[in-house]
């Protein structure tokens, strides 16, 4: 069991990892990344965190947090759907693609299901503008998307969400 | 680097120090170019465009602000092109900006306003989006208007790096970009020092002091109650300029005339409890002297600086001197030696203070100041505020004259009026300690040393066998590089006196708002507030606290004397570590 104490030093310890090089500052952006790579979102503690570990006000952290739409500030759920906004995408019909989405699942963009399965996130090309329109759900990009596409792909992972739930109480 | 190259500007030929800007090169040669996000004390941010002049062989306009002036460079400051590309740059910035400048706090004087009319814009053309957001007001001393906000930073910056303070940055991105602190936190559960200092440098109404003057009115048409008002130093040495004037004049009768027309019954003056904030400072640092506390002994004036310290050096508590504020006095007093006097109950009285000061709004709330259960002062406004009040009252402020504070409390020496500048409550303290510690007068009583506007003074003053060695900083980012020097060096000082804000109270956060001619943070402003103080004093015969008649006999009457069990109940205090969202830790990079 990985505990809040472990976390908090395996940060500092990620963070000390960076000190000795030039413009340690810089490395704030490396250091936020970790957080959500190990949290799911970049949460206020350990922002605070890292403000007292690097030196950099927290006003400053926060406004690193809310420039780049990668970071998410609130909780995420188990799978993160990007609907790619590029250009190439949006001509060919990612808007549609997006309103499906928050139809069947009733979130808007940024938010995440009651039952923590799904968080809706828009992304600003993903290069892969070939095959647009594309969505990436957990880092897996799905291309020449269509509405009942997406449904029928959202259908399967709730559908296995379910087995595996049952599996689990069994 | 200071060799001389040749420019051209507008075809004439001119030479110019190289490695500075094209914007100093320019102001060096008489062409003010507007601007907006640029401030003298502040780093470059060239985020407004303003500034904007043509470059020959650039492609495009370059803000002058930030581009380096190099030799041959030929320069046009002024064509139809660039009048007009300005105009569109604030034409932009105005589309987005909320239209009710009638009812806005900064109304005729605000530098969106004065830009916009310089730069000839008569006719809107276009209809922005507006920006929709809350207002914060959470906070006992500063209103955060982010809809009103141009995002020319100089806030962000002066929070940072003049203030050290890093409560505001930007969050988001693009349109969406606002400035607030540590994860839009409440500004009252932010860093934040309640100082002010955003308000006098944001060129639009994105920051203002929380408004109390209806509150007042209408605690002035309470018939019940004995109002009493006091007075800062400070508000006297500025708030002519709310009436154009030019800085400098000292208009206490005037105030007092027209705080009695507004309805007091009494006007002390914070100058008299100033007297009394160093019979009791100077006792406390010659106790310590002796060993009896740790040294150096710090000021507890500022109530910005008292909650910086609690905030981000609370280690240095036990080092701050444990007097209250003069303010915080001056409430204690009227309510109790003067309600006692007057034989009226504390809940009774109305305890209004008028201060250059945003922060002391927050310290008049804090719970550990109020006296048997009530505030001492119940409520706190600036210098604006007031002449906000004379001038919608109908009262020809700058012809009432002849009235003086009112005794019991009223009577000052020259020593508690420099305490609105800074280096001036150390100089008063060493004109009374002096006298304690020795039994002899010290003559030569003008500290030069330690007035002016320089970040930290030092100085050494011998006293018989002795030798104190003292420290001045104004403006919290000073005062943390001198707490820093302490840190490493913790026998250099003696006694150190610090204010929160640059030049002491007289640039306060409550003061007024830059006119025209003049900047935000102006040295040759606060210069002359500085010198209508020290003026004061040199007219006066008494120039030190202990010498002051009205503080020996609160001494002999109510006090017994300095450091009494009562004046340790009633004049001094205690702070506690604070710690909000958004400290950073000094010790972790180095």
């Amino acid at each position: 069991m990985i505990t809040e104490k472990d976390k908090k030093s395996a940060l500092l310890e990620f963070i000390d990892n960076y000190r000795e090089k030039d413009n340690f500052e810089s490395y704030l952006i490396a250091v936020l990344h970790r957080v959500q790579e190990v949290n799911g979102y970049v949460d206020e503690a350990s922002m605070d965190l890292i403000a007292h570990a690097m030196g950099i006000p927290t006003a400053r952290i926060y406004g690193v947090a809310t420039f780049y739409h990668f970071f998410n500030l609130k909780p995420v759920g188990k799978y993160i759907i990007s609907v790619c906004m590029g250009t190439a995408c949006f001509v060919k019909g990612a808007n549609a693609i997006a309103d499906k989405i928050k139809e069947i699942l009733n979130i808007e963009t940024g938010e995440t299901t009651k039952d923590g399965l799904f968080t809706l996130q828009e992304a600003r090309c993903l290069g892969a503008c070939g095959q647009a329109p594309v969505l990436m759900i957990n880092n897996k990009i799905h291309g020449r998307m269509t509405p009942k596409k997406t449904a029928d792909m959202i259908k399967k992972i709730k559908r296995n969400a379910l087995k595996q739930k049952v599996q689990g109480q069994r | 680097m200071d060799n001389m190259i040749p420019i051209k500007v507008n075809g004439k030929e001119y030479r110019v120090k190289s490695g500075q800007t094209v914007m100093h090169a320019l102001d060096g040669l008489g062409y003010k170019i507007p601007r907006l996000c640029y401030h003298p004390k502040l780093s470059i941010e060239g985020a407004c465009r303003v500034c904007i002049v043509e470059i020959k062989g650039l492609k495009n306009y370059a803000a002058s602000c930030s581009y380096p002036v190099s030799a041959n460079m030929e320069i046009t400051t002024n064509s139809r092109e660039l009048r007009q590309a300005r105009r569109d740059i604030v034409e932009l910035i105005l589309d987005n900006h909320p239209q009710d400048c009638h009812t806005c706090d900064r109304d005729g004087i605000c530098e969106l306003q004065r830009l916009a009319y310089a730069m000839g814009i008569r006719k809107r053309y276009f209809e922005g989006e507006r920006k929709q957001y809350a207002i914060d007001t959470s906070s006992a001393s500063v209103v955060r208007d982010p809809n009103k906000c141009v995002l020319c930073g100089r806030c962000v910056r002066l929070c940072s790096e003049i203030q050290k303070v890093n409560a505001l940055g930007y969050a988001h991105r693009g349109f969406k970009t606002v400035v607030m602190p540590a994860f839009n936190k409440p500004f009252s559960e932010s860093v934040c020092t309640t100082c002010g200092q955003c308000i006098n440098v944001c060129p639009t109404a994105a920051f203002v002091e929380k408004n109390n003057t209806r509150e007042l009115f209408e605690m002035l048409d309470d018939p019940d109650t004995v109002k009493i008002a006091q007075v800062a130093p400070s508000v006297r040495a500025a708030i002519g300029e709310s009436f154009n004037l030019e800085p400098g004049h000292a208009m206490h009768s005037e105030i007092v005339a027209s705080l009695k027309k507004l309805g007091f019954d009494y006007v002390f003056d914070t100058q008299f409890s100033a007297d009394l904030t160093i019979m009791e400072e100077a006792s406390e640092f010659l106790e310590r002297l002796e060993g009896n506390g740790p040294l150096p002994m710090i000021t507890s004036c500022s109530s910005a600086w008292m909650k910086y310290v609690e905030q981000f050096y609370p280690e240095f508590i036990p080092n701050i001197s444990s007097c209250k504020s003069p303010m915080s006095m001056m409430g204690t007093l009227v309510k109790t030696y003067f309600a006692e006097k007057l034989k009226v109950k504390p809940a009774n009285i109305l305890s209004a203070a008028f201060m250059c000061c945003t922060a002391k709004k927050y310290e008049a709330a804090r719970p550990e100041l109020a006296v048997n259960g009530s505030r001492s002062v119940d409520i706190v406004l600036t210098t604006r505020e007031l002449a906000w009040m004379i001038k919608s009252a109908g009262i020809d402020f700058l012809n009432a004259k002849g009235e003086d504070f009112d005794a019991p409390l009223g009577l000052s020496s020259g020593a508690g009026t420099i305490f609105g500048a800074t280096g001036g409550v150390m100089e008063a303290a060493i004109r009374t300690a002096y006298f304690l510690y020795s039994g002899e007068t010290l003559l030569d009583i003008e500290l030069n040393e330690l007035r002016g506007l320089k970040g930290i003074k030092e100085s050494r003053i011998k006293i018989h066998d002795k030798e104190i060695r003292v420290a001045v900083a104004h403006g919290l980012g000073n005062s943390s590089d001198l707490l820093e020097t302490v840190k490493k060096d913790p026998g250099r000082y003696h006694f150190i006196e610090i204010m929160g804000c640059p030049g002491g109270c007289i640039g306060g956060g409550g003061q007024p708002y830059a006119t025209a001619n003049s900047i935000p943070l102006d040295e040759d402003c606060l210069l002359k507030r500085a010198e209508a103080l020290y003026g004061l004093d040199r007219k006066k015969t008494i120039r030190r606290s202990h010498d002051n008649p009205d503080i020996q006999r609160i001494y002999k009457e109510y006090l017994g004397r300095p450091l009494s069990k009562l004046s340790h109940q009633l004049l001094h205090t205690h702070y506690k570590e604070k710690t909000p969202h958004g400290i950073i830790w000094k010790g972790a990079v180095e």
